[in-house]
């Protein structure tokens, strides 16, 4: 089983684009041996997914091998052509990707998708097909496969999407199979089934794996050995453990450390050097609210429920202090964001009531609100920091908006300032504010999101999954600046994650939400450490855990 | 199947609340044809010299002199007891007018309809499948001019091309030379009935006098078909699950028809609809220049002798058909993707 399977070596790949030849891998070496799995991490833009679909020779019309050679059992697949490579797709090697209901035809039910995959590289019958078909549904674990057959992607979860992607990639028994983010977008628990699955399957059939994701701790917790790319380069290559206690490179070591883990606290997510330049932020410990001070907001007996009748969310209660953090937590379709757009007041709840700093805002209709006093002290932030903002506004007219509309300032020098000021606490450098959305990085939009929520001075910032877009390293000075802005300003934060880890650093308190109930709230470290109902356990369960071996917790 | 039943359901549906707006329309008509200008007692009078007395008398036959409400009342009630009344011009009941030259224009639309798709779908395909090429610029090109030759004159040029210099095509005028002896009438549809009848002859003399009236007709919506198909293919070909399918070394073939294609025809389809609604109204030009006997210049030649009946009789028609192509073009978007019937 040690012989070797794939040899990429110094492949160069470049992308034509209107500003010329971008070069999106630049030298990448590596080997796989047959029936290993190997981690191909990087942040976006390091070239990983690049190197997986030149391997598997699927890069779109603008994208070039230019230099290198990638052998598979010794022939150079850059060079294959018309039969010989379809023999090769599929057959030998196979791929499965990001968004599993996307890369499903929708119109098409899915045993024939699992069939058409068969039917081209075996010469069997129709009917022989259909019965490989379901006997690869039941080798994935759908549960009652018979009458899966006949349905369409659209009718299955994610997670289900993505078993179906499983089976047709198994579907002629591969030698190698490329992952591309197989569980991202997928709940921790959906996730930890599936690559479990993965992992299963791959081992029995002796099928070499290259799983590429952005998450350290997944590669770290299937692979023996991991490969780190930045800039089209695989800058380190190690097992999991010398990976995380000793890590050589640079961009490596920052990686680790903003990769959040059960221990890990938000001052751990940056490496030293990056860590004394933040130090000149103080933090001065939160004033004990005085004995009797009303909480902020206080939630009762909430519920929302949309047209076809079953609740959404029902009976959620809760309340928070002044400069409080809580996290919201579940899987998706378990409330959460509606509980946290129904506090915003962006939709109105069907019972039940919301009461910010003594008033109830519960009953004003959320069409109405924006006129409301109140607005300007809850505000929010949003999951996609590409979609929630204007592209046709500049940084600054995002950012200034808020402030015309709900404070009244006019255009001018006043105006300004309070801008330039908001930009400054969120760490944003002031000459990219004449810049318009898609010419800023992600973390430079998710600092605009976050400026545009703290203009007004809202007492309440309500984040709805703020970092799920973002790279970790990313993630990392987010989550920092929402910490320095809750300390500094005293503004409460309502944080709604599908990540444990996040929300453990980041919130004094932690409520867990499934279906549209709370199943268990508590003190987020205890509640973290010692879980009181069996879903939270599966929950915490399932988040990649790395191992922090006695060593690594020195180091820290 | 579950989802066909539910495509019924949701098509019966759909019948039912396009009822108001039939009315609406019958309703809008009546009341347009009385605010035109025009005297039809006037027109209808036996000369130029009629008298007073006897324009009075017409007026009072054709039940002018009642008061609008009165007349609106009579009308509805005719027509829900499916009379449309009498046209002045031809002297026959408007409804047997209609039922006489409507297979002639649904014929002739429908070939031209057929015409377009076969021609615009492999147009959009193949731009799509190079986009930026030489085939892709002369597609544009050919959808260019196209559009913007309005239909008489593609249909003049293509007569003076066809039947004067090559003589290729017969006399341009009807649906038959007047020598051919006539099929019994079953559908209407000259082409079918032919084929019927077993008439081969007749059959291939019909196609001939069909295809130019229909080609020029054609030519002026390929355009947005074409455009539709190869925007929609563009997409289709770029989506995830069309990789998918190049992943496992699908047949070139197999992407393109049964993945890229089928998923990419869908709006063709809604598109498709839409152009057939416009093409039967609109086909009044070209049924003039090749006195095709079709509703449109039926109802042109009324509304220029402030003849009511067969107008507002053809407007009603046009609602109909209309609502029945958006029924027809629902339930093949049902029947073609799966997901429409979840609601």
């Amino acid at each position: 089983m040690s012989e070797e399977l794939l040899r990429i070596d110094d492949l160069h790949v470049s992308f034509s684009t209107r500003r010329g030849m971008v070069e999106a891998v630049r030298g990448v070496t590596l080997t796989v041996k047959a029936g290993e799995m190997l981690g191909l991490v990087g942040e976006s833009g390091s070239g990983k997914s690049v190197t997986g679909f030149a391997t598997t020779r699927l890069l779109d019309a603008a994208g070039r091998v230019t230099g290198g050679k990638i052998l598979f059992r010794g022939q150079d697949v850059t060079k294959l052509r018309g039969d010989d490579l379809r023999q090769l797709q599929g057959a030998a090697m196979s791929m499965i990707f990001q968004n599993p209901r996307a890369a499903l035809n929708p119109i098409r039910a899915i045993g024939l998708q699992i069939a058409d995959a068969i039917l081209t590289h075996k010469r069997i019958s129709k009917d022989a097909a259909r019965a490989e078909a379901l006997e690869l549904l039941r080798a994935v674990q759908i549960r009652d496969p018979e009458t899966r057959m006949n349905a369409y992607p659209h009718e299955l979860s994610g997670g289900m999407c993505q078993r179906v992607m499983i089976a047709i990639a198994i579907s002629c028994n591969p030698a190698l199979l490329i992952a591309d983010e197989p569980t991202t977008g997928l709940d921790v628990t959906t996730q930890k089934v599936v690559m479990d699955l993965l992992a299963d399957i791959a081992a029995a059939r002796g099928m070499a794996t290259i799983l590429i994701t952005h998450d350290l701790g997944l590669a770290a917790r299937y692979c023996r050995r991991i490969a780190v790319m930045e800039r089209g380069r695989i800058v380190e290559e190690a097992g999991p453990r010398t990976l995380f206690s000793t890590p050589q490179h640079a961009y490596t070591r920052r990686l680790v450390a903003a990769s959040p883990t059960a221990t890990s606290r938000i001052e751990d997510l940056v490496t030293e050097e990056e860590r004394e330049r933040q130090a000149t932020f103080v933090s001065k410990p939160r004033p004990e609210p005085a004995h009797g001070t009303p909480p902020l907001l206080q939630v009762r007996k909430l519920a929302k429920r949309f047209d076809q009748g079953s609740a959404a969310v029902a009976d959620f209660s809760m309340t928070m202090a002044g400069g409080e953090s809580v996290g919201l937590v579940g899987e998706s379709g378990s409330g959460k964001s509606t509980t946290s757009r129904m506090i915003c007041r962006l939709i109105d709840p069907s019972e039940g009531d919301i009461v910010f700093d003594g008033q109830s805002i519960g009953h004003v209709a959320s069409r109405d609100f924006h006129r409301s006093p109140l607005r300007k002290d809850i505000q929010m932030v949003f999951q996609d920091p590409n979609e929630s903002l204007n592209p046709r506004f500049t940084a600054f007219d995002c950012i200034a908006h808020p402030l015309m509309r709900l404070d009244g300032m006019r255009a001018g020098e006043a105006l300004r300032t309070r801008v330039e000021e908001c930009a400054e606490r969120v760490g944003l450098p002031l000459d990219l504010l004449p810049r318009f959305p898609h010419q800023l990085s992600g973390g430079q939009k998710a600092r605009v999101g976050i400026a545009r929520a703290i203009a007004c001075r809202p007492r309440l910032l309500v984040l709805d999954e703020p970092t799920a877009a973002l790279d970790v390293s990313v993630q990392a000075v987010v989550l920092q600046l929402l910490d320095r802005l809750r300390r500094e300003n005293d503004i409460a934060l309502l944080f709604v994650s599908h990540d444990l880890n996040v929300v453990r650093m980041l919130c004094d308190r932690t409520i867990v939400l499934r279906n549209g109930g709370i199943v268990e709230q508590g003190e987020s470290r205890a509640l973290f450490d010692n879980p009181k109902t069996d879903y939270t356990r599966k929950l915490v369960e399932a988040i990649p855990h790395i191992e922090t071996g006695p060593t690594l917790a020195a180091a820290l | 199947m579950t989802g066909l039943g539910a495509t019924m359901v949701r098509a019966g549906r759909r019948l039912l609340s396009s009822l108001p707006a039939l009315f609406g329309v019958l309703v809008f008509t009546f009341l347009l044809m009385r605010v035109l200008p025009g005297d039809p007692a006037v027109f209808f009078a036996s000369g130029p010299n009629a008298g007073k007395e006897e324009i009075e008398q017409i007026r009072k036959q054709m039940g002018l002199n009642r008061p609008v409400p009165e007349q609106l009342v009579f009308y509805l009630s005719d027509i829900g007891h499916g009379n449309l009344g009498r046209s002045m011009m031809t002297g026959q009941p408007v409804l047997k007018d209609l039922r006489e030259r409507l297979p002639a224009s649904l014929e002739l639309t429908f070939t031209a309809l057929l015409i377009a798709l076969i021609a615009a779908v492999p147009l959009g395909v193949v731009a799509a499948l190079r986009p930026g090429s030489v085939v892709d610029h002369g597609v544009r090109l050919f959808c260019a001019l196209g559009v913007c030759v309005p239909t008489f004159v593609s249909g003049l040029l293509l007569i003076y091309v066809f039947y004067y210099l090559l003589g290729l095509a017969p006399d341009p005028t009807g649906r038959i030379d007047v020598f051919t002896s006539l099929p019994p009438q079953r559908t209407g549809f000259l082409s079918i009935d032919f084929l019927l009848a077993g008439d081969f002859e007749g059959w291939w003399a019909a196609c001939k006098q069909l295809v130019l009236p229909a080609v020029s007709m054609a030519l002026f919506v390929i355009a947005p078909l074409a455009r539709i198909t190869r925007a929609s293919m563009l997409v289709s070909l770029g989506s995830d699950f069309v990789r998918t399918a190049r992943s496992v070394g699908l047949s070139w073939r197999k992407v393109v028809v049964t993945y890229a294609l089928r998923n990419a025809i869908l709006p063709v389809i809604t598109i498709a609809g839409i152009v057939f609604s416009t093409m039967l109204g609109a086909n009044v030009l070209v049924e003039k220049v090749f006195s095709w006997p079709g509703v449109a210049s039926y109802a042109l030649d009324a509304l220029l002798s402030s003849d009511y009946a067969p107008v507002q009789g053809f407007v009603l028609l046009m609602a109909s058909l209309f609502v029945l192509v958006n029924l027809v073009v629902d339930v093949c978007y049902g029947i073609a993707d799966p997901r429409v019937s979840i609601e």
